[in-house]
């Protein structure tokens, strides 16, 4: 008879190594250039900055597949000085955005909350781009210790 | 027509800033895993969420695969007048979804 662990581990062992064998060896390599290319995307080249913006997420998550995470920007929110967009990125996903943002002086306040989907352990980067054009970023380094089974299309 | 939540006063006085919460029912398909025979499942996700308050647009946000199953976005704005504040949401596969919600500004 099989115990409900032998299922698991054979199971686990079967869904994880059919994922494996469809992804190319440098996925690595890949997605680390897919998440460069996403970030020229968002700043145009421009120099990101460190500050402003404070990027909350946990820092160890069981389940990557709803992690609660807020982005909040320094910004008096006025006509002239406010937060026009804010980007998150990721460096392992199998694709870098997460979220992209549109806000305003309408919105009196930047600050924004949803939930993402972590693959793995990674980097997460929030980039807020002001009104008078700077970029501004904060990273968070994330570990994700969703079982890979679960999720076997998404490592 | 999927189930939307949004969750904001009813009520606020003028230049307060109000904070909305919007929850949308949605697989969020990632497009990126396999059925077990190793058939790729189709992307289906929502792509775009705006809110517009009088019909001005007051946010957006583009989705991606990465969120989350049933969509939580927060967001704030300053309650400028009474009015309505129409949410959409539009998607793969021709996906909409809306809401409207009033709010009475004192």
């Amino acid at each position: 008879m099989t115990t409900r662990r032998q299922f698991l581990i054979l199971t686990c062992g079967a869904l994880s190594g059919a994922a494996h064998a469809q992804l190319p060896p440098d996925i690595g390599a890949k997605r680390k250039a897919a998440a460069l290319e996403a970030l020229r995307k968002v700043t145009g080249g421009a120099e990101m900055r460190t500050g402003k913006v404070k990027l909350e997420i946990p820092p160890l998550i069981d389940n990557g597949n709803a992690v609660p995470l807020t982005v909040t920007v320094d910004s008096p929110m006025t006509e002239k000085d406010h937060v026009k967009a804010i980007h998150v990125l990721t460096e392992r996903n199998p694709q870098p955005n997460v979220v992209a943002v549109h806000i305003g002086p309408r919105a009196g306040r930047a600050n924004v909350t949803t939930r993402v989907r972590l693959a793995d352990t990674q980097t997460v980067t929030a980039i807020a781009q002001m009104s008078d054009g700077s970029f501004w970023a904060d990273r968070i380094e994330v570990v994700v210790t969703l079982s890979a089974c679960l999720e076997d299309g998404l490592i | 027509m999927a189930r939307t939540v949004v969750n904001m006063p009813a009520e606020a006085r003028r230049g307060e800033i109000i904070e909305i919460k919007t929850l949308t029912g949605h697989t969020m398909e990632t497009g990126f895993r396999h059925t077990e025979r190793g058939e790729p499942i189709p992307r289906d996700i929502i792509t775009q969420f705006v809110c517009t308050y009088n019909g001005t647009e007051i946010f957006r946000a583009e989705l991606f695969p990465a969120i989350s199953a049933n969509p939580l976005i927060t967001f704030t704005t300053v309650a400028t007048e009474s009015g309505t504040l129409e949410f959409r949401w539009t998607g793969d596969k021709g996906f909409t979804a809306s809401h409207s919600a009033k709010l009475t500004v004192a």
